[in-house]
């Protein structure tokens, strides 16, 4: 009851009575990981499906991420030990060498976020090798990587094959990405949207 | 001017013209928005066409000289390096400011540069808060700006508000924006020198009389960002709405006093965050197109033409674009279906662009054909098509850029 409270508060999008009922489950002596799993990423998991399906938009899914992370804000402190709820796997995110834009890498942020996986960002202009790097540190399942020029395209390639040996997934996006762009270059997927990459996680790696 | 100038001069515009009338022009009028593509062309680096006037001239010269579009862009779009690094510019880097290599265009970095408890303030006083805060988080050099209040100088008031231009970092701002209208004076000088040379000597009509931005967008890129302005719909959509109306006869005199300036009727407007992936039609209806509607009419009203450049994808919002006056306007596409927007906008404003980018960058030359040629055959048909590609060129091969002059050259003809 608790938890579908939770859930209905984010779908809404309503920060403040996500953060109350989660107050109040914890109070309740909830568990923090059914509270995660069962509140606030079956909550998100709503939103996604509602978006694929045109009910609801960008601004929508943006403030039920927001409520998601208040909540988990209040969650998180509390997690010490209880790992298998981290488990849903890390994802590695970054626009590659010589393009500065962030808009669409932080839209992929917020819903992978938003969806339970655990996201290392690099940030902005990124190399293969730093790619690289952050693999062997990180250690994440899945690499996406984002580009708005037509001019860093070309860097994609280039990390692609630098990936290819760690055997990591990649999943590409950005404005100017084509599908047939994705399948030339040797990556793992293309995703058109953040929802999308979301949906494209799961699928690369195996969940449902 | 040369006869044969003169004539290419004329014949361009009238073609352009037509197309805008909705009638069918000679030819199919060729007008791709090139950004760095002329120096990549010339081979010069892009710190190169940034910081040296000349060398950008030279190569314009070169681009002109081997293509002939039906409108041209003078050196504008490769912006001054030294001028915005006078002023510490926060919201672009480029090569010679935070971007190593040289070759590599000028990126935008987007940021809040307004918060969002700070809609009031913005309201209550516009011209205040862009002086005392939009300019000193927007230019570092301009950071003094935040010390000046004058709309307290009423009466004796002034007592109280002139002595902050004794500040020294006050003297410094104002000593650098000294600077800094010398240095953009000469720049401006030198691109009203290259457009008589684009009209005197290669024949070709420059594009642009003036720029404009949708209002939504001038709160959402450059005070807001992209994520925030997207809550803000949701989490305060009456402060949101009210900016928004706040700004649309600021945008509307913007554009018209540049047109004026210039004395060319030609505005071009950059749309961004009104996106199909962005906002619901719903949405789109309510905070974004009702502004950009009334923007659009009070242009055609004072006598000019709105190119809007429509960037991403826009394939949900035809219904919307039918509601402006008929023959004045352009709607120039990157990601459209362009067969769709014939049949919803054919008979009331004239369609461009859509050429993909990466196909120019990474395809070949008989696929920038095929592409150009479904692409007349669906569009040309009556008059209202101009060929421009999806997004402003900067890396394609020139084979492909060739490619699409050729075929909308020789594919593109109404009648000899």
């Amino acid at each position: 009851m608790m938890l579908d409270d939770i859930k209905d508060a984010l779908i809404e999008g309503n920060k403040e009575k996500v953060k109350t009922c989660v107050r109040q489950a914890l109070d309740a002596g909830l568990a923090p990981s059914a509270i995660i799993n069962d509140g606030l990423i079956s909550g998100m998991q709503v939103i996604g499906a509602r978006f694929r399906n045109e009910e609801i938009f960008m601004p929508e899914v943006l403030v039920a991420a927001s409520a998601m992370q208040a909540g988990m804000d209040l969650v998180k402190p509390l997690l010490i030990g209880d790992v298998e709820v981290a488990s849903r796997g890390t994802v590695l995110m970054g626009t590659v060498k010589g393009d500065l834009h962030d808009i669409g890498k932080n839209l992929v942020i917020i819903m992978l976020q938003g969806s339970g996986f655990n996201v290392i960002d690099l940030g902005v202009d990124a190399s293969a090798e730093k790619f690289v790097e952050a693999v062997k540190q990180h250690r994440p399942q899945v690499v996406g990587l984002s580009a708005l020029l037509t001019t860093t395209m070309a860097q994609m390639k280039r990390t692609v094959e630098a990936l290819k040996q760690s055997g990591v997934k990649v999943m590409i996006g950005g404005a100017p990405i084509t599908r047939k762009f994705a399948a030339d270059i040797g990556a793992d997927g293309y995703a058109l949207d953040a929802v999308t990459a979301v949906d494209l996680t799961r699928e690369l790696l195996g969940l449902s | 001017m040369s006869a044969e100038a003169k004539q290419q001069y004329q014949a361009s515009l009238n073609r352009v013209l037509d197309a805008i009338k909705l009638k069918e022009p000679d030819m199919v009028p060729l007008i791709p928005v090139v950004e760095a593509f002329p120096y990549y062309y010339a081979g010069i680096t892009i710190q190169e066409g940034m910081y040296d006037y000349h060398k950008a001239a030279a190569a314009l010269d070169k681009f002109y000289a081997d293509f002939h579009p039906d409108l041209g862009w003078d050196p504008v779009l490769m912006y001054p390096g030294k001028v915005m690094e006078l002023l510490d510019m926060k919201w672009f880097q480029w090569p010679g400011r935070g971007i190593d290599d040289p070759n590599s265009m000028y990126q935008y970095i987007e940021r809040e540069y307004m918060t969002e408890d700070e809609y009031d303030e913005l309201l209550h006083d516009p011209t205040h808060f862009i002086q005392s805060k939009w300019l000193p988080r927007s230019f570092g050099a301009l950071d003094g700006l935040k010390y000046l209040a004058l709309r307290d100088s009423i009466w004796f008031g002034f007592f109280n508000t002139f002595p902050a231009f004794g500040r020294k970092e006050v003297q410094d701002s104002l000593q650098t924006l000294f600077k800094f209208a010398e240095e953009m004076n000469k720049w401006y000088a030198f691109l009203g020198e290259y457009d008589q040379r684009m009209e005197n000597e290669f024949g070709v009509p420059l594009a642009y009389g003036a720029w404009g931005y949708a209002p939504f967008d001038w709160l959402g890129d450059t005070l807001r960002g992209t994520v925030p302005i997207l809550r803000d719909i949701r989490e305060r959509p009456d402060k949101l709405l009210a900016a928004v109306e706040m700004f649309t006869p600021i945008a509307i005199e913007a554009s018209i006093n540049g047109a004026k300036a210039t004395g060319r009727p030609f505005v071009w407007v950059w749309l961004h965050k009104g996106v199909d992936q962005l906002m619901s039609k719903e949405q789109f209806g309510k905070f974004y197109w009702p502004s950009l509607r009334r923007y659009i009419e009070k242009l055609v009203d004072a006598g000019l033409t709105p190119f809007i450049y429509v960037e991403g994808s826009y394939r949900k919002r035809l219904d919307f674009l039918r509601e402006v006056p008929r023959g004045k306007v352009v709607y120039d596409f990157e990601d459209m279906d362009m067969f769709e927007a014939k049949k919803v906008l054919g008979d009331v404003a004239c369609i461009a662009g859509n050429v993909p980018n990466t196909l120019l960058s990474y395809g070949t030359p008989e696929e920038v054909e095929e592409y150009c040629k479904k692409l007349i055959d669906v569009c040309a048909p009556g008059g209202g098509f101009m060929m421009d590609t999806a997004a402003m060129v900067d890396d394609a091969k020139p084979e492909n850029m060739q490619a699409m002059f050729k075929v909308t050259r020789e594919y593109g003809v109404y009648r000899k």
